[in-house]
């Protein structure tokens, strides 16, 4: 050591990061991270994250296709102060998302942007670059209760003006972002409308069911949606969330609890029914994506649904082979959040999905419990074929992308 | 071992904190009841900028002689930085983590010369 020349320290340019930080400064060591491993040459699609569509409501509900019910949102939002965005729903719990302002990106994204880009866009293409990622998939964050909407045409109105605004004004400016269009799951009707009028429009690579609902997945009403989803070849994703209106979760008092339960719960119900009615035995070719519950749960349901259905099967007579079989190998998961307190557990969870195949890497940027590319890089027990598999070659092959990585970090 | 001269002790004032660049490492100093304690700017969970979060007291629900709990509470005099990216909380102290010992902050080794903090790594 040199004692008597010392060097002189430099401030990082942001002390505290709070609301108002960028987007590159807050996951600046996420990029640092990603150029380490040499991910530039890695195709990343992350296949979860989010913007928060509501703060560009306004403009979103000009998009509405209802002309009194256009004119009225409108109206509210120019006349209004202090209402929530009009139409939706919400849910109380998302007020403690940000676990009482400790994460600040939670929270709210007040950086600043550029003048004639969307702020969606420029917002998504600081994350894509900060986390090394070629493709992302936007899916959007209060909308995802909608589907408990007391008024089922309201998802109709929102989930299509969603859908092309959306396209309008992000993914038609930048080919990387894409979307699982929103199905207004309630009206089956309009979900097969849905997929006429949004199959082939420019980043829709396939539809999404927000997972909060009362809806079987296995009625003989969706029937034709699922029918014309194999037909098209494009996977039908359901995004789950939470809600506190759940009469079995109505005990949890902390938001901790109501989100390690709800956010799995939604999806252990749809997958429970979406296997027992043999919904991939009757469309065999249909791609189902679960996103956003984790992964510890699907080695429960695969064993728990395993070891019932022997002692039952008049009760699931359209199987023809295990639950665990259908959950293995005509679905795909999204990592995140993605367990790693036991990485036996892990290991065993990635072994027991075949996630060589079926898994898909997703980030949930911008919320709290979000996972980098390198939690999948850096484990241990993967090969490296796996691993370039599960952070973008599985996605491409699903998605049906370009695998040449497309990003500069 | 290089030596960085950061700041003047008493540019840090109680609660505040300096997080500096020596080098190839980001290192940040924090005065908490009078002490500094230094620490790099690495979450032991995902390598997020823990010492660029917000500082929060210890939360804690005090239970009565009856097994029962009515306030939540802060306490004040255990101080924790939280990460920005997850929420990970750790003593600013000590550098361990708030739920799980085994996991602690990596801490920077700093001395005080003709009244100047200097980092040393």
């Amino acid at each position: 050591m040199d004692a008597t020349t010392p060097q002189r320290a430099t401030d990082l340019p942001v002390q505290e990061i709070d609301v108002t930080t960028d987007t590159r400064d807050i996951l600046a060591h996420a990029n640092q991270g990603a150029k380490k491993r040499g991910l530039q040459d890695w195709l990343i699609c992350d296949v979860d994250a989010h913007h928060v569509e509501t703060v560009s409501w306004h403009e979103l509900v000009e998009y509405i296709e209802d002309p009194v019910i256009r004119h009225q949102a409108m109206l509210f939002h120019k006349e209004k102060l202090g209402g929530a965005p009009y139409g939706l729903n919400g849910d109380m719990g998302l007020k403690y998302q940000d676990v009482g302002g400790r994460i600040p990106h939670q929270a709210s994204l007040r950086e600043k942007t550029e003048p004639g880009t969307h702020r969606d866009v420029t917002l998504t293409r600081r994350a894509m670059q900060s986390l090394g990622v070629d493709y992302m998939v936007l899916f959007p964050t209060p909308m995802l209760t909608l589907g408990l909407h007391p008024q089922p045409e309201m998802e109709v109105y929102l989930g299509r003006a969603y859908n092309r605004w959306l396209i309008d004004k992000v993914l038609s400016v930048d080919s990387r972002i894409k979307t699982l269009a929103y199905l207004p799951f309630n009206v089956p009707a309009e979900a097969e409308r849905t997929i006429e009028e949004f199959a082939d429009k420019p980043g829709v690579i396939g539809f999404c069911v927000p997972s909060t609902r009362h809806k079987p997945v296995h009625h003989n009403d969706y029937m034709r949606t699922y029918a014309m989803l194999e037909e098209r070849g494009l996977p039908i994703a359901f995004h789950a969330a939470y809600h506190w209106q759940d009469a079995s979760l109505a005990t949890v008092n902390r938001f901790l609890g109501m989100h390690a339960l709800g956010f799995v719960w939604c999806n252990m119900v749809h997958m429970t029914n979406w296997i027992l009615n043999g919904i991939p035995e009757r469309f065999p070719k249909l791609k189902s994506i679960w996103v956003e519950s984790g992964l510890a749960w699907i080695p429960f349901l695969m064993q728990r649904l395993d070891d019932q259905y022997l002692m039952r099967p008049s009760e699931a007579p359209q199987l023809k082979k295990l639950p665990s079989a259908y959950m293995r190998e005509n679905c795909w998961y999204t990592t995140q959040p993605m367990e790693t307190s036991n990485m036996k557990a892990l290991e065993l969870t990635l072994e027991m999905i075949n996630a060589e195949s079926q898994l898909l890497f997703a980030s949930d940027w911008p919320h709290f419990d979000f996972d980098l590319p390198q939690e999948i890089y850096d484990l241990p027990f993967l090969s490296e074929q796996a691993k370039r598999n599960i952070l973008g070659l599985n996605a491409a092959k699903l998605f049906n992308l370009d695998p040449t990585p497309v990003k500069r970090l | 071992m290089t030596d960085y001269l950061v700041c003047d002790e008493s540019d840090i004032a109680e609660g505040g904190r300096r997080v500096v660049q020596c080098g190839q490492h980001e290192i940040g100093i924090f005065r908490i009841k009078g002490q500094l304690h230094a620490w790099h700017n690495i979450c032991p969970h995902r390598q997020g900028p823990i010492c660029q979060g917000h500082i929060y007291a210890r939360v804690i629900e005090p239970v009565d002689e009856r097994g029962q709990v009515r306030l939540l509470q802060y306490d004040e005099g255990d101080q924790h930085v939280v990460c920005p990216w997850h929420g990970y909380e750790f003593n600013l102290e000590t550098g361990r983590c708030n739920g799980n010992d085994r996991m602690k902050l990596f801490r920077a080794e700093i001395a005080i010369r003709d009244g100047a903090i200097h980092v040393i790594v």
